[in-house]
């Protein structure tokens, strides 16, 4: 155990102070920037509370991509699914708006699981029938969700209060109920709701039969095939549920937050989804605990606008991209282990499924 | 109104050419290039520092093709040195080069969205048009006549029979994966010293990717992919050409299925609805002696 979690620790400090060493060469002091990022990001409860708002759609995409993997499939459409999903659930509350209290919002959250699904089940679809590969299609897809998805937010559903690029506001019976120790950031039920969702995943793939036909067909799809589980069918089926589980984020989003779907309102969550999934080494607890430490990443850095000189929040992205590839780093952490040679890498990201 | 769509398109197109022909080398040799998009990102950063600091939009896009191949040896390091999984460290070079260009810009002028503008004088006015149907030529040639064009070939489809000749994979899978940096870097010069005048945040707005999928169209060859880059550029001709000009009743043209037009056949033409476009063999595997 204590060896499955230093590789994840040693690559986040690794990522850390290599990203940190870069606000020094800006001229700035490095322990000052990570004091900074630490305050903002749990410096009072209203900090912690958007913390935490950030952190529930990471780890809704963080198990979208760990599932898939699992399966052995590359989910790099969570940012796709999750548009399609908020879409879904803010045109079930724009066009429904009188819908009431207890049921509206299952509605919603029923329609972004759906729209996800669907946007899902196309590449999985693709893969398993028409052997095309899922990393390229699900790129695709991505592009191809967020022009319907603009076309919608401007032409069929446009909001004609606002000159921005959303649809109309959902009825109230929508919104979810916030919790209010957090000084008013959107921290909604979606919170408790992604953990649930965690809980379940973990509970599918170690305590169910599907959970194990999904590993299975990971691991060994000519043994899968030879156990009499029918390989294509278990992908389409991960595809769906990698894309329902991304597609969850428009509860928090739509009816948490925003009430309506705003165009671009993710600053790329499915993007970031990859790294939690990867740093959580595909397990439910670990991607709630990756997620924790991106969503505090990205609120911590929007303080460095005002709070440094010359350091802007984009530091967040750079930080991320250089804890990504500590973790990635496959030989590194081989060479660190004195093994030199050991097992293949050839396909995925063994790295994290040991 | 013929002639000048005509003229946006190959305008367009040409950021897609330098970039997917750029791709084209890197996935030919057995490493996928999702890094693209970053690529051309660092590279369009680059060539705008350069061009303000040396009024040269030469030496510019030359500064563009040294961090587009700065960048590249990063993805290399990670990729071929550390073995790290080829998707994964491609998608933390994009975020790198999201993030780092907008940080950098903030050091070097205090501002976070935009390089300063570059006068018309310093920018080029179609060099870089000419100078990407000269690069499919020579690419068209290097692939089909040169034995560096055959060794990434065999890197991509056979690297176990390249090593038994007697040829280190993972020196040609570096020597392509620079090259993927210097071509996505000068697409990114010519997308900020030549369509634009300056940089500004995230300005390829997913160029890179589409022109993977020009590549991927192209089934990995450098004609058929420079046409499909000319379809893709000919749609965003013609979605720029329709952007609030109406039709039906008043209402504007939805530019927004054209916008999604590439995408959506790179999906068909994938699956095999359309053609049938299949990868080099070994593409996305760790190459390793013995």
């Amino acid at each position: 155990m204590t060896r499955k979690l230093l590789q994840p620790v040693l690559a986040v400090a690794l990522g850390l102070a290599l990203g940190l060493a870069v606000t020094w060469m800006a001229g700035e002091n490095p322990w000052h920037v990570f004091m900074i990022l630490g305050k903002g990001a749990f410096g009072s409860a209203y900090d912690l509370g958007m913390t935490l708002f950030y952190t529930t759609p990471l780890i809704f995409t963080g198990l979208s991509v760990a599932v898939a993997f699992h399966a052995g499939l590359f989910n790099i459409g969570a940012e796709g699914q999750l548009t399609m999903g908020a879409l879904a659930a803010a045109a079930a509350g724009a066009v429904w708006p009188g819908l009431w209290s207890p049921l509206a919002p299952v509605v919603a959250g029923l329609a972004a699981i759906l729209g996800g699904t669907l946007w899902g089940a196309i590449p999985g679809w693709l893969r398993a029938r028409r052997g095309s590969h899922e990393v390229i299609n699900t790129i695709m897809l991505n592009f191809v969700a967020a022009g319907l998805a603009s076309y919608v937010a401007l032409y069929l559903l446009e909001n004609p209060d606002s000159q921005n690029p959303e649809t109309r506001p959902i009825g109230a019976g929508y919104l979810l109920h916030k919790f209010a120790v957090f000084g008013g950031a959107p921290v909604s039920l979606a919170l408790p709701l992604a953990l649930v969702a965690a809980l379940l995943v973990w509970v599918l793939l170690w305590r169910t039969v599907l959970g194990f036909e999904i590993r299975a067909v990971g691991q060994s799809e000519s043994a899968a095939r030879a156990a009499g589980i029918d390989p294509g069918r278990i992908r389409i089926i991960a595809m769906c549920l990698a894309g329902g589980l991304a597609g969850l984020v428009g509860v928090g989003e739509v009816l948490g937050n925003a009430a309506k779907f705003k165009v671009g309102f993710s600053p790329e969550y499915g993007f970031i989804g990859i790294a939690v999934a990867l740093l959580g080494r595909n397990q439910p607890a670990g991607v709630v605990a990756a997620a924790l430490l991106f969503g505090a990443l990205h609120k911590g850095a929007t303080a460095l606008d005002l709070e440094t000189e010359r350091v802007t929040q984009e530091l967040s992205l750079i930080l991320q991209a250089l804890i990504i590839l500590s973790v990635s780093a496959d030989g590194l952490w081989t060479w660190l282990k004195g093994h030199g040679v050991t097992r293949p890498t050839h396909k995925g990201l063994e790295v994290t499924a040991s | 109104m013929m002639r000048q769509l005509l003229e946006s398109t190959l305008r367009v197109s040409t950021p897609l050419i330098f970039a997917a022909l750029g791709g084209m080398f890197c996935e030919r040799s057995g490493v996928i290039n999702i890094a693209l998009e970053g690529m051309m990102l660092i590279g369009a950063f680059g060539a705008a520092v350069v061009t303000c600091v040396t009024h040269s939009p030469w030496l510019g896009s030359a500064g563009g093709v040294g961090s587009g191949v700065l960048l590249a040896a990063v993805y290399a390091l990670f990729v071929i040195w550390l073995r790290a999984n080829q998707i994964v460290a491609g998608t933390a070079i994009n975020m790198l080069a999201l993030g780092l260009t907008p940080f950098l810009c903030k050091i070097l002028y205090d501002v976070t969205g935009q390089t300063p503008a570059i006068p018309m004088a310093e920018r080029f006015q179609s060099a870089p048009l000419y100078l990407s149907w000269i690069t499919v030529g020579l690419c068209w040639l290097w692939v089909r006549y040169t034995r560096g064009g055959l060794w990434v070939s065999f890197a991509g489809e056979h690297p176990e029979a390249l090593d038994a000749a007697g040829i280190r994979v993972n020196r040609v899978r570096w020597a392509a994966v620079l090259m993927s940096g210097a071509l996505a870097g000068m697409g990114g010069a010519s997308l900020s010293v030549f369509l634009a005048s300056s940089f500004s945040r995230n300005m390829t707005a997913g160029r890179g990717f589409m022109a993977l999928a020009a590549l991927i169209f192209g089934k990995w060859r450098p004609v058929p992919t420079a046409i499909a880059c000319l379809l893709f550029g000919f749609a965003e001709a013609m979605q720029i050409r329709l952007q609030g000009v109406s039709l039906w009743g008043g209402k504007p043209i939805p530019v927004q299925f054209i916008q999604i037009l590439p995408y959506v056949v790179t999906v068909l033409v994938l699956a095999g609805f359309v053609g049938r476009s299949r990868a080099p063999r070994a593409l996305g595997t760790v190459f390793r002696r013995g």
